[in-house]
């Protein structure tokens, strides 16, 4: 795990100095973290290295788990879809049993923190352990269209918290607390992200059998209808009648969902036999992902609809041209013609990809500019500073805050 | 020349950090971004117009103001984007005054054009209004003199920087920037201060300010 020391050199010191000053600000706060999970996940994925960085700059970061059957992780699995705005069968009996190992949980688990960090709705009824210390509500799900029942249902206990935090400003609802957008990040030395050597780049690409002869456009993602796969096959396709390119398709998909297998089985025939399209479904390995972005020429991310989209930012960070489409945080990430383009249909998409290999400076101005984009914005460290930020302004109701 | 010239007071520099608190409040036509341009707080307008100052630092100087990007890139309206992108925001004191120039040049517009009222953002592309919070706090750097403030200047961060030109004068209603002010009070370099001041910060970017303002202040202080 990285020290904060060793993101100096990619950021500057001052930024460090700057943490180290909120820090200051927060010494005495416990920083109390409740979530339903310490493994997989992108929330247990951040608390691993963000409770340890916040610790080593002093501020007193601890993280606790919720207790749940497999019943509770049903019902919470329904929740979470219908959050999403996807149709899905929602019983009374769902909520009764979220209720039941919520109350049970609030027996079980110690409250003992100053500001209560609450994330994603299965712990959401703690609330109702509330005393005089803070509570925050952290969404890391993308509610701009969520289903009424269950969105109604969640609000009664939401309401009652002092903040809510959500990654995008399209998932904020008109709520009586405050709420703040803090937008999730990258770490640059994470496997995923860090500076990888040529020679292994090169022993990926050898491993999968891909050549290095032509320009590579790259999707990663799970193999999943809302990441558009077909479609992606398709700008490939219109592209390729103009200009010669290869094209990866690589992601995780679990062997226990039948939808993944689907899909990924659509794509094969989609791809037929054509040698220049590479599809392959890699197990969770962060250093074959980061050397596959690093030896694309184009990154595509032709999602239909996306939480935040992360992907995207890792590929900026690789200093990569990305044509990707205007759902979920993309928008965020990519300022259009500034830091990457930003498309709405697979014509569209394929325009833009053959603008970018026809115009390798522009493509390099925008991979450029975005790489700076995400370095100072997307970043662990700014997360760091924002989640700091988020901590004071439960003691600072004003907009101007001296500390 | 200034350079032996020890200030009365010490230039403390501060920096400034910010948190976005969500509003919930979101335009889909001009008419109604027009309507929540004049009812918003005012740490929303200072939030638009100022926001792509720092999260576009690295760029070439860009229109400095949410409204135009949108206005441009999701209503298609490329002339009221251009005013909007125009308006000269050094020229305005208070957010307040900002605000109503802001106000009143897209119901000009409306009123020019009236089929211009009909037209709607797509769905997921409407105007969500954001809300700037503020944290001032100070760092550990404190120039004496011109030649501390220069090398001070050249490593502190652009938060710092932005806090001291932009916030200072137009949020927090100083009239001109802190550095200027302190040049003339503190140093007692008028022409220096007004050199400075002088200056449309909103048309650099942060390290292209950091850089124009050092080249300005060295040429007072041989090496």
């Amino acid at each position: 795990m990285a020290r904060i020391e060793e993101y100096i050199p990619i950021v500057g010191q001052p930024i460090i100095d700057d943490l180290k000053l909120l820090a200051e600000r927060l010494k005495g706060k416990v920083i109390q973290n409740i979530n339903s999970t310490s493994v997989g996940g992108g929330v247990a994925e951040i608390l691993h290295r963000i409770v340890p960085l916040l610790k080593e700059l002093g501020v007193d970061a601890r993280w606790d788990l919720i207790k749940g059957g497999e019943q509770f992780f049903e019902a919470t699995k329904k929740f979470h879809n219908a959050l999403h705005g996807m149709p899905v069968e929602i019983s009374q009996k769902d909520f009764d049993i979220f209720l039941d190992t919520n109350r049970s949980n609030a027996e079980e688990v110690n409250i003992y923190g100053d500001v209560v960090f609450i994330h994603d709705p299965q712990p959401a009824a703690l609330i109702r352990k509330k005393k005089e210390n803070k509570w925050v509500w952290r969404c890391h799900i993308d509610v701009s269209e969520p289903n009424q029942k269950v969105w109604g249902f969640l609000r009664g206990f939401i309401d009652g918290y002092d903040a809510a935090v959500f990654s995008a400003p399209a998932f904020s609802q008109r709520l009586p607390i405050r709420q703040f957008l803090i937008s999730p990040s990258i770490d640059p030395l994470s496997d995923k992200n860090k500076e990888l050597p040529q020679e292994a780049i090169d022993s990926v690409l050898i491993k999968y059998g891909i050549p290095k002869d032509k320009p590579i456009i790259t999707q990663i993602s799970r193999f999943d209808r809302l990441k558009d796969p077909l479609g992606v096959i398709e700008v490939y396709k219109q592209v390729k009648r103009y200009s010669d390119c290869r094209l990866i398709l690589a992601g995780g998909g679990a062997s226990d969902d039948p939808e993944s297998a689907e899909v990924l089985s659509e794509v094969k025939e989609t791809a037929k036999d054509d040698p220049d399209i590479h599809i392959l479904l890699l197990p969770q390995n962060d250093i074959e992902i980061n050397a596959l972005q690093r030896a694309s020429t184009i990154i595509l991310q032709k999602s239909i609809r996306e939480g935040f989209g992360l992907t995207v930012a890792e590929a900026l960070w690789k200093a990569k041209p990305v044509v990707a489409s205007h759902v979920g945080g993309i928008p965020l990430q990519i300022t259009h013609k500034y830091s990457g383009l930003l498309c709405h249909s697979t014509e569209g998409a394929s325009f833009a990809v053959k603008q970018l290999l026809n115009s390798p400076d522009y493509a390099h101005r925008l991979g450029e500019s975005g790489r700076e984009h995400i370095k100072n914005n997307f970043l662990i460290t700014r997360h760091l500073r924002d989640y700091m930020l988020l901590f004071l302004s439960l003691y600072h109701p004003e907009d101007i805050v001296y500390l | 020349m200034s350079e032996s010239i020890k200030a009365k007071e010490p230039f403390i520099f501060y920096t400034r950090l910010h948190l976005s608190e969500l509003t919930g409040l979101r335009a889909s036509t001009l008419g109604q971004l027009l309507e929540l341009i004049k009812e918003v707080n005012g740490s929303c307008i200072y939030h638009h117009t100022h926001r792509f100052l720092q999260q576009h630092q690295h760029l070439s100087p860009e229109p400095p103001n949410d409204f135009a990007y949108w206005v441009t890139d999701v209503l298609g309206e490329d002339e009221l984007g251009e005013r909007l992108a125009s308006i000269d925001a050094i020229q305005f004191t208070t957010i307040r005054s900002l605000r109503e120039k802001i106000a009143a040049t897209i119901e000009k517009y409306l009123n020019d054009n009236p089929l211009a009222k009909v037209r709607f953002s797509r769905e997921g592309e409407e105007f969500h209004f954001i809300k700037s919070v503020s944290f001032v706090l100070p760092t550990n750097y404190a120039a004496y003199d011109l030649k501390d403030f220069i090398d001070i200047l050249s490593r502190i961060t652009i938060d710092s920087i932005y806090y001291h030109i932009f916030e200072a004068r137009l949020r927090l209603e100083k009239n001109t920037n802190d550095f200027s002010n302190w040049i003339e009070t503190s140093i007692g370099d008028e022409k220096l201060a007004r050199e400075i001041s002088k200056l449309d910060p909103y048309t650099f970017t942060l390290e292209g300010l950091r850089n124009k303002v050092i080249k300005i202040v060295k040429r007072r202080v041989p090496d």
